[in-house]
């Protein structure tokens, strides 16, 4: 397939998957319900139906749509892009303990019992600390290979954060406080409402626009550093900008939706198959790919049964033979 | 949990079967059967009760509050203040059971018990626990059933075990009549006219018990009908859409901030419940209502839910309700100014 058509493909798909998700769901919306909704929504004109309708579609329904667009492309993006930064195929964009961080700000506000925007906000914050540290001490360490030192630090540091999850749960109330951590954990668009979907947008907007805007000199990331820079490329700067970009929109995500894996990991290799290895082309493709990617899942998790499916469970169930499949397909080259 | 139809017979499990050698006679001594056979003499003079956790400490507290060694977690100041001061300052101990050990057995030990109480579920996984508990500290390991209908049984059991029948039976009468109050009450309800209630549960009101889970024990006991009930489970989360397709005729929520935005929330403003002000918040204190810890704090939430389900069932002041049962099972008398802040879910 043409990378044009590729990035088409892509685009139709996310299309569709939006036209699934707003039409199906637990509470019965009928096409035509839909259709009258939304007209009604955007002229600003009663449309007759109960006031539940529109309560579905535009406080439920579709901001979780909105949310699961939002994550799936910002996560795709941010983990196109750090595997080209890392080189390395198997990365995600977890690698330097933003999960972590966003998931043990989130505990310790459940622990502290703040209401849902303050635990989203202490959640967020989280993320964005530990990346910090992570990249602090990546940068103190200087000497040798730069991008492998962040890797290590981030295993290392990541592995901290999650002990303190650890401690966290032995420390909750097992009645309240335990059950609210684990299904946070476990990831979930479920509460998601139009006062959550600000904040998200706004991060998840910035960093995918980041990791965008600097697409076109991503592909020299492939070169060792000393030949980049010979072409021009300034790698340090690159290389926090990158990190930068990836840490708010994956700090905003699991600040809004627990931890959603796979999704990062698997979506990108998906997009290369479609369009190749070439950054300018890739990237958005990615982005287009994971947000319908997670907005199918995500219907599903709230779909499949009356109660909620947690989306990390159903990321890692869909994302594995999907992954072997890909790897099968690709024999393991990826370049 | 417990309460489930069709599991074994819910004798009060004690070490495995049975335990203790009832018959008339009443100063039999009673004994302790495990699993292994062995009879052990249950002490002559209980004097020190370590509680496995938060379901066993208020059953002890409520039977005799002198016997408890500690608390599972500390309490805080808002509980403490409706409980015995002397009684309610004592230590944080830790959970035996449960989710998660936070005891540690050497320091059970330290605190010399006469026996280890645990109250919940008799399922066997926690009699395998009580056994390997027993067998390492050789404390008896006492295991009673907690299902929320079985209170009065599990009182007398206690009171036998602890030599203090009067207060158990005591306590046991009291459990009984408040759960036949609700039960005839409610019998009289058409299956068709029983509310369809959703439990909001955690802080975004998206947890709830599924059918047969212990934290929605007490919305069976008083008729209504848990819209997440129809599959059996435990604690689960839903999304509000589900719950807008479900349009439970009342909501009873937990959680007080949860509560109070749901009118301002348009999500859960368009539900039938929230507009018709059907949403009600289970008190809190000195423990929940409605769940957490699932003990005998539940048997006043009962009153409370049919109270607010059936507001013409249950004509009975509520806070004079509150007032006796704080009186006989929490050992303090509480104002009328402390129930009414109770009730409204403050403190």
């Amino acid at each position: 397939m043409s990378p044009r058509a590729g990035l088409a493909a892509a685009l139709a798909f996310l299309l569709l998957a939006v036209l699934l998700a707003l039409g199906v769901g637990r509470f019965p919306l009928s096409p035509l319900d839909l259709a009258r909704a939304l007209w009604a929504g955007l002229t600003g004109t009663p449309s007759g139906l109960p006031p539940a309708t529109g309560a579905v579609l535009f406080q439920v329904r579709g901001p979780r749509v909105l949310a699961a667009l939002l994550v799936g492309a910002g996560l795709a993006a941010a983990g196109t892009a750090f595997q080209g930064l890392f080189r390395n195929p198997l990365v995600s964009p977890d690698l330097l303990g933003a999960s972590s961080g966003a998931a043990l700000g989130a505990v310790a506000g459940i622990l502290l019992g703040l209401p849902i925007l303050g635990i989203e906000a202490l959640s967020f914050a989280g993320g964005l600390g530990a990346v910090a540290v992570v990249y602090a001490i990546g940068a103190t360490l200087r000497g040798g290979d730069a991008v492998l030192t962040l890797v290590l630090t981030g295993i290392v540091v990541g592995s901290l954060l999650g002990a303190g999850i650890g401690l966290a749960k032995y420390l909750a109330d097992p009645y309240n406080q335990l059950p609210a951590i684990t299904f946070w954990l476990l990831g979930s668009l479920a509460g998601i409402g139009l006062g959550d979907l600000l904040p998200l947008a706004l991060a998840v907007l910035a960093g995918t626009a980041l990791l965008l805007a600097l697409r076109w000199r991503m592909n020299a990331m492939s070169l060792p550093d000393e030949e980049a820079r010979a072409l021009g490329v300034p790698t340090g700067v690159l290389r926090a900008a990158i990190v930068v970009g990836a840490t708010l929109v994956t700090a905003a995500s699991v600040a809004a939706a627990g931890i959603v894996g796979w999704v990062g990991l698997v979506v990108p290799h998906l997009a290369r198959l479609l369009v190749g290895p070439s950054f300018p082309r890739l990237l958005p493709t990615a982005a287009l790919l994971g947000g319908g990617f997670l907005l199918l899942i995500d219907t599903l998790a709230r779909t499949m049964a009356p109660v909620e499916v947690p989306l990390g469970i159903l990321t890692a169930v869909v994302g594995t033979p999907f992954f072997i499949a890909l790897l099968a397909r690709t024999r393991g080259g990826w370049s | 949990m417990s309460g489930i139809p069709g599991a074994p017979s819910r004798r009060t499990l004690l070490i495995g079967a049975a335990a203790l050698a009832a018959g008339g006679a009443r100063a039999a001594p009673a004994t302790l059967r495990d699993a292994t056979g062995r009879d052990l003499p249950v002490p002559a003079a209980v004097a020190r009760v370590f509680p496995a956790g938060p379901p066993a400490a208020i059953l002890l507290y409520t039977l005799a509050p002198d016997l408890l060694l500690g608390w599972p977690r500390a309490l805080r100041p808002d509980e403490r203040a409706l409980l015995l001061p002397e009684i309610a300052a004592r230590p944080e101990i830790g959970r035996l059971t449960g989710r998660g050990n936070t005891a540690n057995l050497e320091s059970v030990l330290a605190l010399a018990p006469d026996l280890i109480l645990d109250a919940g579920s008799t399922s066997e996984t926690y009699l395998s626990l009580a056994r390997r508990v027993e067998a390492q500290t050789g404390v008896p390991y006492a295991l009673l059933d907690g299902a929320l209908a079985r209170t009065p049984e599990t009182y007398r059991v206690l009171g036998r075990l602890l030599r203090r029948e009067a207060a158990g039976e005591d306590r046991a009468a009291a459990a009984q009549q408040i759960l036949d109050r609700v039960a005839t009450r409610v019998a009289t309800v058409p299956a068709e006219r029983r509310p369809r209630v959703y439990a909001a549960l955690g802080p975004r009101g998206l947890q709830t018990g599924r059918g047969g889970a212990i934290n929605v024990e007490s919305l069976d006991l008083v008729g209504a009908r848990n819209v997440a009930g129809e599959a059996s489970g435990g604690l689960a989360t839903v999304s509000v859409e589900q719950v807008l397709a479900w349009d439970p005729d009342a909501i009873v929520a937990t959680d007080a901030r949860f509560a109070a935005g749901l009118r301002g929330d348009p999500a859960w403003a368009s539900l039938r419940a929230v507009r018709e002000d059907r949403v009600h918040l289970a008190p809190h204190l000195p423990f929940g209502w409605l769940e957490s810890p699932p003990s005998v704090n539940r048997l006043l939430g009962l009153l409370w839910l049919g109270h607010c389900l059936y507001p013409n069932l249950f004509p009975e002041d509520l806070a004079a309700e509150t007032r006796a049962f704080h009186a006989r099972f929490y050992g303090r008398p509480i104002d009328a100014a402390e129930a009414a802040r109770i009730l409204a879910g403050q403190g």
